[in-house]
């Protein structure tokens, strides 16, 4: 198939690139973009491992073609760090023991990081409902609501919570 | 200030940030200029001759570069010395469903796969085997010439006198019981990239750098020098980031060889990456598993004797299989004191691809078994399923009847941890119907005392660097699999020198950098690599010690290396005023040492000193010595190598690690639903040197255990893998979880690094009896097939209600369809079923699809 010309905005950034109709969000992600964060882990959309967000809505790239998300703004992992440093939620990742051997790790970042902006308190049950969407084989899943515990009460004591409560 | 600095602080993993971020690096994430991509053609049938292959139309299709089979690299290898079966892509015969046949390296996907279409293969069928039972009495079509009966090996043990222990017993239960098979499903697919280098003297392909996914690098290295032809030291193989291993990318997976030699035929980098249907091809999981066990005991539950048959449905080549198979028997030891063994084990092979090493390797499906049935002697004899195994309890130090030889024990203690928390003596047989408690034990090794070639040369190697930046390196061959291998030497080489974990930076497993180290597998890294970067770091830290005692002025015996500096006991002290204020000085560097020699650092000499910091004496030692390394190796103890017997090699390690676990389940007696509630885990890991590290192996190892209790499972058809995805397979996802209590239990090891064992693999099998012995609380019924699902569960319901009893998984392999089935399954093959011998009743009046 032939290559056609695509811009996409990815972490806030436009990048043009030629893709064949056909490609998958993923591949032009990874291989025509240099965004390799986000992880091929199956065959058929089910372990998350490429989820990004798209105008905050995680999605797994793997199974959209690129050309159809033309004037989205779409977040890879490569675009969630802030100001240079770790965000609190990869912070609390790494000292928690949510990330293991990282695979499936960029994809839970952008499901956990939708998670916490649109409910800022969930409870234990939401928090497994909403990570239900990404597949882990290291963890047991345990340490990471451990991880997301710790945002959740860092943001309380930074009075984040009750910004975005008014907000909403 | 307490004894230890760093070990014994959870600290985060050194490449926490990399994978948080996207920034590091997995081996599909590399590229090269002018890489081409690899696709492998995969075998439709699981048995057959293979009488040509016609390339030609798919070489002339543009785009591709080279197509490679099995007559480019006909060499035998395999992980075990005695098991060199397989070839890089399959010579003359296909042996499984997924067999590798040929390889295209193409500029592109795309391309490739269009050119494995026009690859013609002309097969002859062969009558394949399924059931590893009617495996092992074939005569005739062996699907390895040199292996009668299709065995590809059997043992049979006998320690001290099993029949005398069967007769002096009050009660003895015997039952068969079958663990199906599981696999590792890593979340990372299989990935190598393969480059050859142009010579600059011959100016033809030179040395040979291999990326990939591999727990074992240097085994790699070995293998491929094998095939290959090549000298080891003409070959690197670098292992950047590994999503996952648990075993399955523990020996050499076909992709590694196969890259390399398509990159010869190429003459340009290339990469392949599995798909996840041929990461469920490559496999390597845990074989299905038949024992037949008998356990003699007397009446107070003491036992007297234990006798165990094991056949394993193998695959198509050996692989691990003789180590899984000495395994199955070697671990029925020291966990409990029991005086007389008899082992037969049966590796079969079958036509279904390569079982390996898997997280618990040989022990888990035989504890399943073990552990099942002294739950069911305890009912029988009336004692408590705790107090069962507390009589059974190991007395050390001590040699196993079978020759392991046990000293730190921490089971008594696990055992303790997890009654008291799970308050088994106020619930266990005393909640209401539908819900119960069940408690097992297990243990593993840490680290395999004998290598797999057998040899003297050390198991790990650690080599450390110190430069006058202050900065330490440490290479080491171990593998960093995500288990923090990268972290727990850090953390060692940072206690022995008393520096902070920032100033140590760990390179590894990059054959070219980093002296021999065997690979992650077998739990040993923390044991073995660990006891090799604590011989380094005291080896460098000698140097810096005798220079910096001679600057001030003190026996080298007086020398205190800590928090980043170096003081004379007794002379100085860290927390005075004094140091305080130094302390600012401490954390820049040393005024002029580095580029101006040593003129501020002679006028400081001169004054009297009784401390310095961290970069003064490493700056003081290379001075005095010239240069500061250091090296230290580890080797098992000549006491831990076990026994003389046949397969004695199999078994021993330098320590063991123990696990005693209690499960809450409930059971829905409409569905069959099994729920697990919770799980209790206590685990004696020796030392934590990272408690948050052994949490996540504990809990990781629970969790595994669970899914292969209650839901994971490889279907078969035909010898076509049914469920080749995560969801069809059935990895539990977050809902599936339940919360699992990790308790760490520290018996400290004398011969480990600060006492440690190991913590990735020995809880995995306690959990499967633990989960299966709660159900039988709950309900009232005995499951001996794994995973409990809910069809076995209502099957063992309807048994008990006195109803005929129904076998609603019975005609799934391994027994042989009565009639041939559409495989819906397999995105390979399109929906089209793989092929079957013509004689073969089965495939009378189906429609046949083609060979891809």
């Amino acid at each position: 198939m032939k290559k056609e010309l695509i811009e996409l905005r990815v972490n806030g950034r436009t990048y043009e690139t030629a893709a064949p109709p056909n490609s998958l969000l993923l591949d032009v992600l990874r291989q025509e973009l240099d965004l390799t964060g986000s992880k091929r882990g199956c065959d058929d959309s089910s372990c998350g491992a490429c989820t990004v967000q798209v105008d905050g809505v995680p999605m797994l790239s793997c199974t959209m073609l690129a050309a159809s998300y033309q004037g989205c703004e779409i977040t890879t992992v490569e675009g969630i760090s802030e100001g240079g440093g770790l965000a609190a939620l990869q912070k609390a990742y790494g000292d928690f023991g949510g990330s293991q051997c990282g695979y499936c790790t960029p994809g839970f970042m952008m499901t956990v990081r939708w998670l916490l902006a649109n409910n800022p308190d969930p409870t234990e049950a939401e928090i497994r409902e909403a990570l239900s969407s990404n597949l882990c084989r290291c963890t047991g899943y345990s340490q990471m609501y451990q991880a997301i515990r710790a945002v959740i009460e860092a943001e309380r004591k930074n009075g984040k919570t009750e910004l975005a409560g008014v907000t909403r | 200030m307490s004894e230890l600095s760093v070990i014994g602080k959870s600290i985060a993993m050194v490449d926490a940030a990399g994978k948080t971020t996207g920034a590091g690096k997995y081996t599909d994430d590399l590229s090269l200029p002018g890489m081409l991509v690899g696709k492998i053609l995969h075998s439709p049938y699981p048995h057959a001759l293979i009488k040509s292959i016609d390339t030609s139309r798919a070489r002339s299709l543009d785009g591709v570069v080279a197509i490679v089979t099995g007559e480019d690299a006909p060499n035998q290898y395999g992980i075990l010395p005695v098991g060199h079966d397989e070839t890089a892509l399959a010579v003359g015969k296909v042996r499984y469903v997924g067999d590798n046949v040929a390889c295209v390296a193409a500029i592109n996907e795309e391309v490739a796969e269009q050119a494995l279409e026009l690859i013609a293969v002309e097969y002859e069928p062969l009558p394949a085997y399924f059931d590893p039972e009617v495996s092992m009495k074939a005569e005739s079509d062996l699907i390895h010439p040199n292996r009668p009966h299709n065995i590809e090996k059997d043992y049979h043990h006998v320690f001290g006198d099993p029949d005398r222990g069967f007769a002096e017993a009050d009660y003895v239960a015997e039952a068969r019981y079958i663990a199906n098979e599981v696999t590792h499903a890593a979340m990372e697919p299989h990935c190598t990239l393969a480059n050859f280098e142009i010579d600059p003297h011959t100016g033809k392909q030179g040395r040979l750098t291999v990326w990939s996914s591999t727990q074992v690098p240097y085994y790699l290295q070995h293998k491929l020098s094998l095939v290959l032809e090549l000298s080891m030291s003409q070959i690197r193989v670098i292992k950047p980031l590994v999503g996952g291993g648990f075993g399955g990318k523990s020996e050499i997976i076909p992709l590694e060889i196969i890259a390399a030699v398509a990159a010869r035929a190429a003459k340009a980098p290339v990469k392949i990456t599995y798909t996840r249907e041929e990461v469920f091809w490559a496999h390597r999981g845990r074989p299905r598993t038949i024992i037949d066990l008998k356990a003699g005991v007397k009446n107070d539950g003491r036992i007297t004797s234990v006798a165990c048959k094991v056949i394993q449905d193998g695959g198509a080549y050996c692989s691990y299989g003789v180590v899984t198979i000495l395994y199955s028997g070697a671990l029925l030891g020291a966990l409990y004191d029991i005086p007389n063994i008899r082992y037969d084990g049966y590796r079969v092979l079958t036509n279904k691809p390569a079982c390996g090493a898997m997280r618990g390797h040989g022990t888990v499906n035989v504890r399943f078994a073990f552990e099942s049935q002294m739950d069911e002697i305890a009912a029988k004899i009336a004692v408590d399923p705790a107090e069962m195994r507390r009589i059974n309890l190991l007395k050390p130090p001590t040699v196993t009847v079978n020759g392991l030889r046990v000293l730190s024990y921490g089971l008594p203690e696990c055992v303790d941890q997890v009654i008291t928390r799970s308050r088994w003596k106020d619930r266990r047989g005393k909640l209401p119907r539908g819900r119960g408690l069940g408690m097992a034990c297990s243990h593993y090794v840490s680290g395999a005392a004998n290598s797999i070639i057998r040899s003297e040369m050390p198991h790990s190697t650690v080599n450390i660097k110190i430069d006058r930046d202050g900065g330490v390196v440490v290479y080491t061959g171990a593998a960093e699999i995500g288990q923090g291998s990268d972290t727990m030497t850090a953390q060692i080489v940072a206690e022995v020198l008393g520096c902070s974990m920032s100033r140590v930076k760990v390179i590894a497993a990059d054959t070219d950098l980093t002296p021999i180290d065997l690979g992650s597998y077998s739990s040993r890294v923390t044991f073995m690599a660990g006891n090799a970067a604590l011989r380094a770091a005291e080896d460098v830290k000698k140097n810096i010690v005798s220079a910096a005692a001679r600057r001030m002025n003190c026996s080298p015996e007086d020398v205190v290396l800590r928090n980043d500096r170096v003081w004379v006991r007794d002379g100085w002290r860290p927390d005075s005023e004094a140091a305080a204020s130094d302390a600012e000085t401490a954390r820049g560097h040393v005024d002029g040492q580095i580029l101006r020699g040593s003129v501020l650092q002679t006028r400081k000499e001169e004054a009297a000193k009784d401390h310095m910091s961290f970069e003064e004496a490493v700056v003081s030692a290379i001075d005095f010595h010239g240069g500061l390394t250091g090296t230290g190796s580890y080797a098992p103890p000549v006491e831990a190598r076990g026994g003389k017997h046949k397969g004695a090699g199999v078994g021993p390690s330098p320590a063991y690690s123990y696990s005693a676990q209690v499960a809450e389940v409930s059971v829905d007696e409409d569905t069959g639903v099994v729920t697990a509630h919770k799980v209790w885990a206590a685990h004696d890991c020796g030392r934590a040197l990272n408690p948050v590290a052994v949490e996540g192996q504990v809990i990781g190892s629970v969790w595994m255990g669970l899914g292969q209790a209650l839901q994971e499972e490889m279907v078969w058809k035909d010898g076509l893998v049914m469920n080749p995805g995560l969801l069809e397979y059935r990895s539990p996802s977050s809902v599936e979880s339940p919360e699992i209590e990790c308790i760490i239990v520290e018996s400290i090891d004398p011969e480990g690094p600060f006492g440690a064992k190991e913590a990735g693999e020995g809880s995995l099998a306690a959990t499967i009896p633990a989960i299966s012995n709660a159900i039988y609380d709950a309900v009232g019924v005995r499951l001996r097939e794994a995973p409990f699902t809910p069809e076995r569960v209502l099957s063992a319901l309807r048994t008990q209600h006195g109803a005929k009893k129904v076998e609603m998984t019975a005609g799934v392999d391994p027994t042989q369809p009565e009639t041939f089935r559409e495989h819906g399954g397999s995105l390979w093959f399109r929906g089209r079923g793989p092929q079957r011998h013509r004689a073969d009743s089965a495939r009378q009046g189906a429609t046949m699809g083609g060979a891809d």
